[in-house]
């Protein structure tokens, strides 16, 4: 079932498009990753979704309703943390989440308390004294502590530090086991590698790409840098690999995911010293993605 | 060494004049306006003799010297009618310059701060009190060219009995208030931590300056001379031009110039000098509630308009005293006025206070709407709507509240100025009809609501708007007569409609008409809210 769907959702401020026909689905119980670099629109489309601002066109229905007439209603199942968090700065964190507790009706105080332990939170302190990791707990306390069954997170881990990130994934994965949706926006792919069941990925106001990760395994290519005893020769002959760059004997490269086995073979063959590789970053897909629609293009011409 | 804390101070003043200038534009118009607009009426008002006799009493009445301060010698009077001039302008502009003053500033040292713009610019290389300082060029320049504005606008009108050397002075004392006020702003703002605040205590600084001064120029003079207003009224401007006020003003606003920098240098970005104490872990049963947590949230504001108004209220009953036997002093009056018209004059100066203190308590009324404006633009409103909290419902229990608010200020009003006049009267009005005289405005205080609601829905950068809508109500109220203005401009203003009472009769039809006229404003501001974008 559908938990989410955007369609053609197209948002422009005055001559600004900021969306240019959004598409998107979440269905239910899965973890859906929104990346884009800054300005790309992944904001702007949560705040439509909340119904805080009005699409130009276009459809976006949340539980089958519609984001902006029935905004009340959905919110009511809806948890949601923005990325920048303010607070009322003469309350204390604790009264700040119960009152948003409370405005989505009853909720259960144990839930609320066993939150602010796991994110060893101090509920006593004003809100203007909290530092920004500590006031974006406010908001995921209050998220993670509510009945929600649709999570809508935006760059929600900017501000926590490692250990509150590992206990924000453990929370994630804990509502995803309970079968809640969730939706979350980061610059970071591998943020949200480690999560996300599938991603949309942004870029001017236009999705570019959608799918789960393996699926976009074949514009993903990974990173490599190896060192080996004997000269490393004949890589620039396989097939797949991109970006050779060699330096003091260290030889750096990116392979297409498809093609890593056949090169680790050929590498292994020279004694290795050091392998090191890393996923790829979201310029790397971006850089992908327009070299393939670039090549289509000229293909179709 | 001063050179390291001043550091770019230039640079941070034309950033600040980009982000002010509208503003002061609008400010420095309007009040010039409206003192060269009013003067240039002045020759064809008092013209006869007998004309600035009857004024000339009227001024030395103990309401109007605690509503504008003491008034001139009778020949001063008949000489020119400057004084008349200074009498009904001076104090009401001098409060309209401190206004502009509190606000300016608190929105430029503690506003910048809150929203982080301070931080960023303290984080380049520039001097620790910089900032403060450009604000302070800033507040200096914009009073220096209020008095100049001023006094040249007047001056070149070319009234008999109102010269350069007069105009001037007037000016001079109208921008040294101004400056004593922005840099007293300037010092609170150094202590308590939001802007808000900063306004609040500002305006309650301003306020209880008008009442010790009033008090003081009724009763005890001295009293008068630790207000820097009792300062403001005694220049003794188009008589015999006294200037050593502007002298005793300039030395006042050094100080606290000084006092503020002194401050600044000492405390950390963000902080105030009173440490913020631990709070509660869980919200009480109170802030749970919709319209509880609203009312929690202006509670400091509310609490300190009420105060404000109740004791305005108290002391201007308590000066009816002093008119009783003032009546009784001039057999002058005696003669001329029959018994009933003196209680008529009476029952007039009466209205006349309800009518300005109803004035005052409206300001609490459209700014507890406004409230929620800035409650959005700061992004709170985001934690509400994101959760199953409807636009509607948040405005409709702003509405409430200043529904409730306008309740309460009435009520301040009503008991306060009673009480006043029952310590001090022998036949006081009975307590019921001061209630009536104070809550047949409250149609009229919802219209203000309603019109806040309306422009907040709608347009939230209109906002201003209404405070020129009660702006022209102050005008029409307190020059209408005077400047004989003609009926339908008058009626504009909406608390032309309402019945004076002791004065008048209740009429029912122009109170329903102004009920039904509020309704359709909210009706038109839920309608739109429901419609657009939000900020945060
Ligand atoms: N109220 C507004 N008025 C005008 N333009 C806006 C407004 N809000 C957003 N934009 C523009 O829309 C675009 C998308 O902004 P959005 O905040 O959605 O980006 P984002 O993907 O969330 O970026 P980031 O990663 O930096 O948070 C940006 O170019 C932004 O400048
Ligand atoms: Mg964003």
């Amino acid at each position: 079932m559908s938990i989410l769907v955007v369609e053609h959702l197209t948002k422009k401020f005055g001559s600004f498009t900021a969306l240019d026909g959004v598409n998107m689905e979440l269905k239910e119980g899965e973890v859906y990753g929104f990346i884009g670099p800054n300005g790309a629109g992944k904001s702007t489309t949560i705040r439509i979704l909340l119904g805080i601002i009005k699409a130009t066109s276009g459809s976006a229905k949340i539980f089958g309703k519609d984001v902006w007439k029935d905004a009340v209603e959905i919110h009511k199942r809806v948890a949601y943390v923005p990325g920048d968090v303010h607070l009322w700065p003469n309350l204390t964190g604790g009264e700040v989440i119960d009152i948003l507790l409370k405005m989505n009706g009853k909720y259960d105080k144990k839930k609320r308390d066993r939150f602010i332990e796991l994110f060893d939170f101090d509920p006593t302190k004003k809100c203007r004294a909290y530092s920004k990791g500590n006031r974006q707990k406010v908001a995921l306390i209050a998220a993670f502590a509510s009945d929600a069954d649709l999570f809508i997170f935006d760059e929600p881990t900017t501000g926590l530090d490692p250990l509150m990130e590992t206990y924000f994934r453990q929370s994630v994965l804990e509502a995803k086991q309970e079968g809640k949706t969730v939706l979350f926006s980061s610059h970071i792919l591998s943020e949200v590698e480690k999560l996300c069941d599938r991603v949309g990925i942004i870029r001017q106001g236009k999705i570019i790409e959608t799918g789960s990760l393996d699926e976009l395994r074949y514009i993903t290519r990974s990173n490599f840098t190896v060192k080996t005893r004997e000269t490393l020769s004949g890589l620039d002959e396989l097939e797949g690999v991109y970006h050779i760059e060699e330096k003091d004997g260290e030889y750096s490269f990116q392979v297409d995911s498809e093609k890593i086995d056949a090169v680790i073979r050929h590498i292994s063959q020279f004694g290795v010293v050091k392998l090191e590789s890393s996923p790829p970053t979201l310029e790397d897909l971006f850089l992908r993605h327009y070299e393939r629609v670039g090549k289509q293009e000229a293909g179709d011409a | 060494m001063y050179g390291k804390y001043m550091k770019r101070t230039g640079l941070i003043f034309t950033l600040l004049v980009k982000q002010l200038r509208w503003k002061l534009f609008v400010w420095l118009f309007a009040i010039t306006g409206i003192n060269v607009l009013v003067a240039s009426f002045y020759p064809s008002l008092y013209k006869d003799v007998a004309s600035r006799l009857a004024a000339s009493m009227t001024m030395e009445n103990p309401a109007m010297i605690a509503m504008l301060g003491p008034g001139y010698e009778t020949e001063a009077y008949l000489a020119s009618p400057g004084p008349f001039f200074a009498n009904e302008m001076l104090l009401f502009t001098a409060i309209a310059a401190a206004i502009m003053n509190i606000l300016l500033v608190s929105q430029s040292t503690r506003g910048d701060e809150e929203a982080g713009r301070l931080e960023i610019v303290q984080a380049r290389s520039v001097g620790k009190v910089a900032y403060t300082n450009a604000v302070m060029i800033i507040i200096f320049g914009a009073n220096v060219l209020l008095s100049l504005l001023i006094g040249i606008g007047i001056g070149l009108l070319q009234i008999e009995g109102m010269d350069w050397q007069s105009t001037m002075l007037f000016g001079s004392v109208l921008g040294l208030t101004g400056l004593v006020f922005g840099a007293m702003t300037l010092v609170i703002a150094q202590l308590v931590e939001s802007a808000r605040s900063v306004t609040m205590f500002s305006l309650m600084v301003l306020i209880l300056s008008y009442l010790i001064r009033a008090i003081g120029d009724v009763n005890y003079e001295w009293l008068s001379y630790a207000s820097p207003l009792g300062w403001t009224v005694r220049t003794k401007v188009f008589a015999d031009d006294d200037w050593l006020p502007v002298i005793v003003l300039s030395v006042l606003t050094v100080f606290f110039g000084l006092l503020a920098l002194y401050l600044h240098a000492k405390r950390d970005i963000g902080s105030g000098y009173f440490t913020p104490r631990k709070g509660r872990s869980h919200a009480s049963k109170l802030l749970l509630t919709p319209f509880g947590f609203h009312l929690w949230m202006q509670k400091t504001n509310i609490a300190a308009w009420t105060l404000a108004i109740f004791v305005l209220s108290w002391s201007m009953g308590f000066v009816m005293g002093d008119m009783e036997s003032y009546w009784q002093d001039i057999e002058l009056i005696e003669q001329f006025l029959a018994a009933d018209m003196q209680a008529e004059m009476t029952e007039q100066f009466i209205t006349l206070i309800i009518a300005i203190m109803t004035l005052i308590g409206t300001i609490p009324v459209a700014m507890t709407v406004l409230h929620l404006k800035g409650e959005e633009m700061r992004g709170f409103m985001e934690n509400m709507f994101s959760r199953a909290t409807s636009r509607h419902r948040v405005l409709a229990n702003y509405v409430l509240l200043s529904i409730f608010v306008s309740l309460l200020m009435q009520t301040a009003l009503a008991v306060g100025f009673w009480s006043g006049c029952v310590a001090v009267l022998e036949e006081p009005m009975t307590f019921l009809t001061t209630l009536k005289a104070a809550f047949v405005y409250l149609p009229a205080m919802w219209l203000f609501s309603g019109i806040a609601v309306w422009l907040y829905g709608w347009f939230p950068k209109l906002t201003p708007l209404v405070w020129l809508y009660l702006s022209y109500g102050f005008f029409v109220m307190y020059l209408g007569n005077l400047l004989d203005m003609p009926l339908w401009l008058r009626n504009i203003s909406v608390f032309e409609h309402v019945a004076k009472i002791p004065l008048e009769e209740v009429k029912v039809f122009p109170l329903a008409i102004i009920v039904i006229i509020a309704f359709l404003f909210f009706l038109f501001g839920f309608y739109h809210f429901r419609k657009r974008d939000l900020f945060g």
